[in-house]
């Protein structure tokens, strides 16, 4: 083909983030080939945002820790919903991922006898989380990417992949483009390894940066691979609402993991007012227990300010709805006031909370330090995705693997903060391994040139409708305005069916976009791109979403607000029918073994 | 604050060089540098390139020269610039232009391979635990800060304007390697290398390179000036030479 230049790789990884570079690491190691295609340059993924640390129960601030624990933490959060052998790995594999980080120059905050530092998390019953201040993403993607390339893996900056092509059903090779000259490549491989994190940019509030646009999932849904879960979407509680420019953006819970509280418009500390059942035996009984937990007191209780994301989410979303927000649209979060409790808070906040300080001061105008934040929820991580083998990774695609936020199982119905750079290590390495150990053992595939020849002229259509055509920028708008007021936090089957609606019509529009201009470095196009990808992750969002009449987790519904125990066996699934276009179904969640089920029960007093 | 400001924005040709042209747009209260841009991309100028991805100061994609300073667009307010005038925004000038606002960095991506890697002396225990004092890696992490925007690389007159890029490493680099230096478990040596490769004698110690730091870390008090001292406690000290010949 005259017009694409090809690669051939044993693996290829897809992302860059922390799950890509992780599996990178180890597909090299094991003596294959690797190419690593990313969407930005080298280090900017959106794993460099991560703020509050990755868990792992290494016990090094309580040893009453194990991996025990963890597990059961996880599932708790995940309202059983997880698919308990990612769990269980997780649970006792992220030490080990975490602890070799530091020879390959991370360098984590430590506690007074030099071991790694672990703080408090929501939902995490001990300090668990290994941390640099509160850059630890920052951390995570500059140890991977430095180590990655030395190893021979080649990097291919800036490239965006637009297709994914099988060959006899099983994984052969991608179509890219390259943002800089906007020219198409093709990259041949035995084994395909997707790690394209999440979808933020489908809801007009998020903490995602430009790329969380769900290529990974479009691509895998697109070749025939089952989604599941993807009604559970996790908001995070605190995100930035002012200014409008920086709305949506995280404001790590390592604020109430070091203290800080949620207030109303009132003053009052509503967190107090609302505990689920299961949270109450380990939950603080007043502010002073949960100060005391906050500074590292083994027989206090958490604060009701670090219960699952979910749950916090809801309750600053009520007291808003209520008439008790902040001028903004939010509610308070202080840890101001913990000079109250401290000398030299300022310097200690400064210390502890470093770019959060830095981050108010420059964007907002605030002191952390003397103020209260205004903060409010923001769309933040997808628990579904692509569906995975537990131990391997591959998907329902031989050949195709995932892993990180792009997969689902792991977290369930809602994530725990902390877990997820730990997936990133943990099931990174799991799927470098098993990609490898498959490129091994098969031919190289052949790549249909015409069907990529295909995916080319498709992507350049939009060029042909010129400026007459729909803008990309008002769609994406659209979509996000869509997404976020109709399948964001509380949800109802009225609204979620009028969203339907207008994804369909959104769908309608896509094909009508237009752009004019040249390729290279064609913003416009590239949303246009994008689009598609969005459009697929907001569809399976919602029928998902329709099809659970319950609450449970992530996702909340006005008009079934409790949960259904029908509903507690069954994971939705997503998967394109030829000619039908996008079907729901149910499928069962194989039983735990004995074993793990002790576990859970040895954990729940 | 008014509701209306002209930016000043760099275009490619797409034959090669460029010029201003002028993008008037609605600006409101707590917007920054490339909100405006946004804009102007989203409704003017759809094929307008900008290479961002976090924005919030952490990723270090949108470097740029805003009124002739090297800023990040994303951490640059509105508020804190004077829009009476036109504010001019263009690529970072030090390295090759891509197009409009993008430039093509990847020459630090090479440079870095060139910088020994860690190699770590054996754990502490055998799970592979560490034992550390926070106190020894105090300075490692202010160095470690770095989101590799490159603005320290884009200001050096090293790489500016005598355009060194084949003998000298520039600020975030010995950045890079004063980290590694300095980090308690690495055992490598690249005390001879920072002389002989580096070019760490071009560096005449002007201090630009910390003043345009987003991070703030104070790039050659903490970081060069120390291994300038290696070099020469290695190299040019009498004493040291002394021994080096008698052993």
């Amino acid at each position: 083909m005259a017009s694409a230049t090809t690669y051939t790789y044993d693996v290829l990884v897809i992302g860059a983030g922390g799950a890509g570079l992780r599996a990178a690491i180890e597909a090299a190691n094991s003596g294959v080939t690797v190419g690593l295609i990313c969407k930005s340059l080298l280090g900017k993924a959106h794993t460099v945002m991560a703020e509050g640390g990755m868990a792992a129960a290494m016990g090094n601030n309580d040893d009453r820790d194990n991996w025990k624990v963890h597990f059961a933490d996880t599932m708790r959060g995940g309202q059983y919903m997880n698919n308990w052998r990612m769990a269980e790995i997780h649970a006792k594999e992220a030490p080990d991922r975490v602890r070799e980080l530091e020879g390959w120059g991370a360098v984590f905050d430590r506690t007074p006898d030099g071991r790694i530092n672990q703080r408090n998390f929501g939902g995490h019953r001990y300090p668990r989380l290994a941390h640099v201040g509160d850059r630890t993403g920052l951390e995570l993607i500059r140890t991977l990417q430095d180590h990655t390339v030395y190893l021979g893996a080649t990097v291919h900056m800036e490239h965006t992949v637009i297709e994914l092509m099988l060959d006899g059903g099983k994984a052969a090779g991608v179509v890219a483009y390259d943002r800089e000259r906007g020219r198409f490549h093709l990259f041949a491989a035995k084994a395909i390894i997707l790690a394209t994190g999440g979808a933020g940019r489908a809801y007009k509030v998020t903490s995602n940066s430009w790329e969380g646009t769900g290529d990974g999932i479009g691509l895998a849904y697109r070749a025939g691979a089952e989604l599941i879960d993807m009604e559970f979407v996790q908001f995070h509680p605190t995100g930035m609402v002012w200014p409008p420019s920086v709305r949506g953006l995280l404001v790590t819970e390592g604020v109430r993991g070091e203290g800080g509280v949620l207030k109303n418009s009132e003053g009052r500390r509503f967190m107090f007012d609302d505990i689920p059942d299961n949270y109450k035996p380990q939950t603080a009984s007043d502010a002073e227990e949960g100060w005391r937990y906050t500074q590292g007191d083994k027989n206090a209780r958490r604060p009701p300010e670090l219960l699952t994301r979910d749950h916090v989410a809801r309750c600053i979303n009520r007291e808003v709805k209520s008439g008790r927000g902040s001028p903004h649209g939010g509610v308070y979060l202080d840890i101001a006031w913990i000079k109250e409790k401290l000398p030299h808070a300022e310097e200690h906040i400064k210390r502890k909370l470093p770019s959060m300080y830095h981050q108010f001061k420059e964007l907002a105008d605030l002191d952390i330090t003397k103020e209260p934040m205004e903060i409010g929820p923001t769309m933040h991580y997808m628990m579904g995705g692509i569906r995975v083998d537990g131990d391997s990774q591959m998907t329902t695609i031989p050949g195709l693997f995932a892993a990180g936020e792009c997969a689902s199982g792991i977290n369930g119905a809602n994530r725990l903060g902390g877990n997820s750079l730990s997936d990133l290590i943990v099931f990174g390495k799991r799927a470098g391994e098993f990609a490898a150990q498959y490129a091994r053992g098969i031919g190289q595939p052949r790549l249909d040139e015409s069907a990529a020849e295909r995916a080319i002229k498709e992507s350049l259509a939009a060029f042909e409708r010129g400026s007459h055509g729909e803008n990309p920028y008002s769609l994406q708008q659209d979509l996000q305005e869509s997404m976020n007021n109709l399948v964001g936090i509380v949800r109802t089957e009225a609204e979620m069916q009028e969203a339907l609606g207008k994804i369909q019509q959104f769908q309608e529009r896509w094909t009508r976009v237009g752009i004019e201009g040249h390729r290279e470095y064609h913003s416009g196009w590239h949303t246009a791109l994008d689009l598609r990808n969005l459009l697929v992750v907001s569809e399976a969002i919602t029928r998902s979403a329709i099809e659970r009449k319950e609450s449970r987790g992530g996702h909340f519904r006005e008009d079934y607000p409790e949960k259904v125990a029908a509903f507690g066996t069954i994971n939705m699934m997503v998967k394109q029918v030829p000619d039908r276009g996008m079907a729901v179904s149910r499928v069962p969640i194989p039983p735990m073994p004995d074993e793990l089920k002790q576990v859970i029960e040895e954990q729940k007093t | 604050m008014k509701d209306r400001a002209t930016f000043r924005i760099w275009r490619t040709q797409p034959g090669g060089g460029g010029g201003f042209r002028d993008y008037t747009t609605a600006v409101s209260d707590g917007m920054v540098v490339l909100d405006a841009v946004h804009r102007i991309q989203a409704e003017q100028a759809p094929d307008l390139a900008v290479r961002w991805n976090c924005k919030a100061g952490k990723c270090g994609s949108c470097s740029a020269e805003v009124n002739g300073r090297p800023r990040l667009m994303c951490m640059t307010r509105l508020n804190s610039i004077d829009l009476d005038a036109p504010v001019t925004v263009e690529p970072m000038r030090t390295f090759p232009p891509i197009k409009d606002l993008v430039t093509d960095v990847s020459w630090n991506f090479k440079v870095k391979k060139g910088v020994r890697k860690i190699t770590p002396r054996k754990p502490d225990a055998p799970d592979g635990t560490y034992r550390v004092a926070q106190r020894d890696v105090d300075r490692v992490q202010e160095f470690r800060k770095c989101i590799e925007c490159f603005l320290c690389q884009d200001v050096c007159h090293v790489l500016r304007e005598h355009a060194k890029f084949d003998e000298f490493i520039g600020p975030r680099f010995f950045v890079y390697a004063a980290q590694l230096e300095m980090n308690p478990i690495d055992s490598a040596d690249r005390v001879r290398d920072m002389k002989e490769k580096a070019g760490i004698g071009y560096c005449n110690i002007t201090k630009c390179c910390t003043k345009v730091c987003p991070e703030h870390i104070h790039i050659t008090d903490n970081a060069i000036i120390p291994l300038k001292e290696r070099v020469v406690d290695r190299f040019y000290d009498p004493v040291t030479r002394l021994l080096h010949m008698l052993r």
